[in-house]
């Protein structure tokens, strides 16, 4: 096992120097010149100036590159334009947030999900069937700012039970916490479930159409006992990658609840970051992102050979 | 234990008649049978006749400032009610499909030409393969909106951008799509018998291998326009898209959040139009999977 997840380990460095050089190469191939661009209107020569030498884009790219990856590896995110202060100081100080609003997110909408996909399967072609893949098309079509401002209209305007925007940490008690992050966590649920719960269901409905089910129901072993250890145990693989790839919509989806929210998470990091042009926070919010979902991604592998033991690379 | 067999049976029999029907009828004939198809066709049909038709719906220039107006109510005048610079929300609303439909477009079209040119040449040249599919990994590991967020920061708001933007994260998933394409077909034996008869590598693409990939890319372009739509309205909502005057519904609702707890409408309405239009094109891009590969649909 040690040798397979050290293995799996190595195989993410190729991805994460793809990943580095493609938001380095950014800066290069953007037509036109970004120091401009990131200076705003009414900068000066100096400003502009200054930002070029910031950003490295005066030297030569290879040069440069290099330098930026040796920053990279000791965790050097570069510094902000705006304040001065390390990117990776200020995504830390941020990071409370954004991890609270995605667990709470994945612990509402994994189950929920998992349930209404096995529900849909043992009822194909019902109407609770259809009612899950209804609700699935409609929540995948739900722009996610759209429903925030819809839940935030119902549950803080209307009925008045959640207040409207705002942050309260889990330390300062678990009943504020519940009550700040409750809405946001549903707003993010909803595409995530809708997602999870098609592909639950995808993937149960060809499992269920196994021999082996077959042989379990002529033992007599009971319905809810299949669905769940013959059926869900085998349809796992499938589920878990998409658990994996779906982070991707965890972290967009979280930018945006955070700005719905007013939460002050990565998210909002990085849009006020781009009202204020300040390109350095942008790139490592990327980064860190992009590096959080390989590293997830990487968890997903290595669970396979937990889930199915007959994977080994 | 019997409901399940007939279900399989019924599921089997059903691919049969579907495949007996698509050689005997076509796509046309299936499609306007399939309710998804014909709803999400409709409700996509109505967008576009709007978007068309924009100037002749009632409207007036969803640019005109009128600082007497602002923030005005519903009323016979302004049916949506004015923004805070007095714009007549109705006209910005009729004008946004235009914007949206421009942008969805534009990504489905794009991203599925460049993806499919990748895509081909990765599936038959072993060399260009192991790089383009790298660079490909290095692409889908990098959240799409952040990857637009970055590229919108860097080259400023305009049209240009943001499509251009919203197409290069897409781009992977056409070109791994494509790519298992040509690599399940160039195996087939009329494949084979073409090579050996001599017909070259661009003349097997263009018959062989291309014909294989129109089903698939259709849908997937359908998702493609829905989700840049979405993503459109996300990073205008964000301030990392089209510049403020364009009249986008992301634009919109990015402006009317600031009166939302006064004018729910502000939000409401263009979020409205935004929901309805991504649901009409997922509806019939389910539809069309439906029709066009049955193997899927089957379980999907």
């Amino acid at each position: 096992m040690a040798a397979f997840i050290a293995k799996r380990l190595l195989a993410t460095i190729p991805v994460m120097l793809v990943v580095a050089l493609i938001i380095f190469l950014l800066l290069f191939l953007t037509p036109g010149d970004p120091a401009i661009v990131i200076a705003g209107d009414h900068a000066t020569t100096d400003d502009i100036a200054r930002i070029r030498e910031q950003l490295g884009l005066n030297q030569p790219f290879y040069l440069r590159f290099l330098m930026w990856l040796g920053q990279l590896a000791r965790g050097d995110l570069g510094v902000s334009i705006f304040s001065n202060m390390p990117v990776s100081q200020l995504i830390l100080q941020r990071a409370e947030p954004t991890l609270s609003l995605a667990l709470t997110t994945m612990l509402i909408a994994i189950p929920t999900a998992i349930f209404l996909g096995v529900v849909g399967a043992a009822k194909a072609r019902t109407w609770v069937d259809r009612g899950v893949m209804l609700f699935a098309v409609i929540g995948f079509s739900m722009p996610i700012f759209v429903l925030g401002y819809c839940l935030i209209y119902l549950f803080a305007i209307e009925l008045d039970l959640v207040p409207v925007q705002g942050f309260a940490s889990i330390r300062q008690g678990i009943g504020p916490f519940l009550r700040s992050m409750i809405l946001p966590a549903l707003t993010l649920s909803v595409i995530y479930i809708a997602l999870l719960a098609r592909i639950t269901r995808t993937s149960m409905l060809e499992v269920m159409h196994e021999d082996y089910i077959r042989t379990a129901r002529a033992k007599g072993v009971g319905e809810i006992k299949i669905l769940i250890f013959h059926g869900l145990r085998n349809a796992a693989v499938p589920i878990v990658t998409i658990i994996g790839i779906s982070t991707a919509l965890l972290i967009s989806g979280s930018v945006v609840v955070e700005s719905v929210y007013n939460l002050p998470g990565v998210g909002r990091l990085l849009i006020d970051a781009i009202a204020k042009r300040d390109y350095p926070v942008i790139q490592g919010v990327v980064l860190a992102f992009s590096f959080l979902y390989v590293f997830v991604n990487l968890l997903v592998d290595i669970a396979y050979a937990f889930l199915d033991p007959r994977i080994r690379y | 234990m019997r409901a399940e067999s007939n279900i399989m049976a019924a599921e089997i029999v059903g691919v049969d008649v579907l495949e007996g029907d698509k050689r005997r009828h076509g796509f046309w004939h299936l499609a306007l049978r399939s309710p998804p198809i014909v709803l999400g066709g409709l409700m996509l049909l109505i967008v576009l006749f709007v978007a068309i038709a924009a100037p002749l719906a009632f409207t007036t220039d969803p640019l005109a400032l009128n600082t007497s107006a602002r923030l005005r109510p519903i009323s016979a005048e302004a049916w949506f009610g004015t923004d805070m610079f007095g714009r007549d929300m109705y006209s910005r609303i009729i004008y946004g499909c235009r914007t949206s439909l421009f942008v969805g477009t534009s990504v489905a079209v794009l991203a599925v030409c460049i993806g499919l040119l990748i895509g081909l040449l990765a599936g038959y040249l072993r060399v260009l393969d192991a790089v383009v599919m790298r660079v490909m990994d290095g692409l889908m590991a990098i959240p799409g909106i952040l990857l637009a967020i970055a590229m919108v920061a860097l080259s400023g708001a305009s049209f240009t951008t943001v499509i251009f933007a919203i197409t290069v994260p897409e781009i992977p998933r056409v070109v791994r799509l494509v790519r298992s394409i040509v690599l399940t077909v160039r195996e087939e034996p009329y494949v084979e018998s073409a090579i050996a008869a001599g017909t070259r590598l661009p003349g097997i693409l263009w018959r062989h291998v291309l014909p294989n990939t129109i089903a698939p890319l259709i849908v997937m372009a359908s998702y493609l326009c829905s989700s840049a739509i979405l993503v459109e309205s996300l990073l205008s909502f964000l301030g990392a898209g089209l510049p403020a005057e364009i009249p986008s519904w992301g634009n919109m609702i990015a402006e009317g959040r600031t009166y939302f707890q006064i004018y729910p409408r502000m939000v409401f309405l263009p979020g409205l139009f935004l929901a309805l239009t991504v649901l009409g094109i997922n509806i019939l891009g389910d539809g069309m999977r439906d029709v066009l590969d049955p193997r899927i649909s089957r379980t999907m």
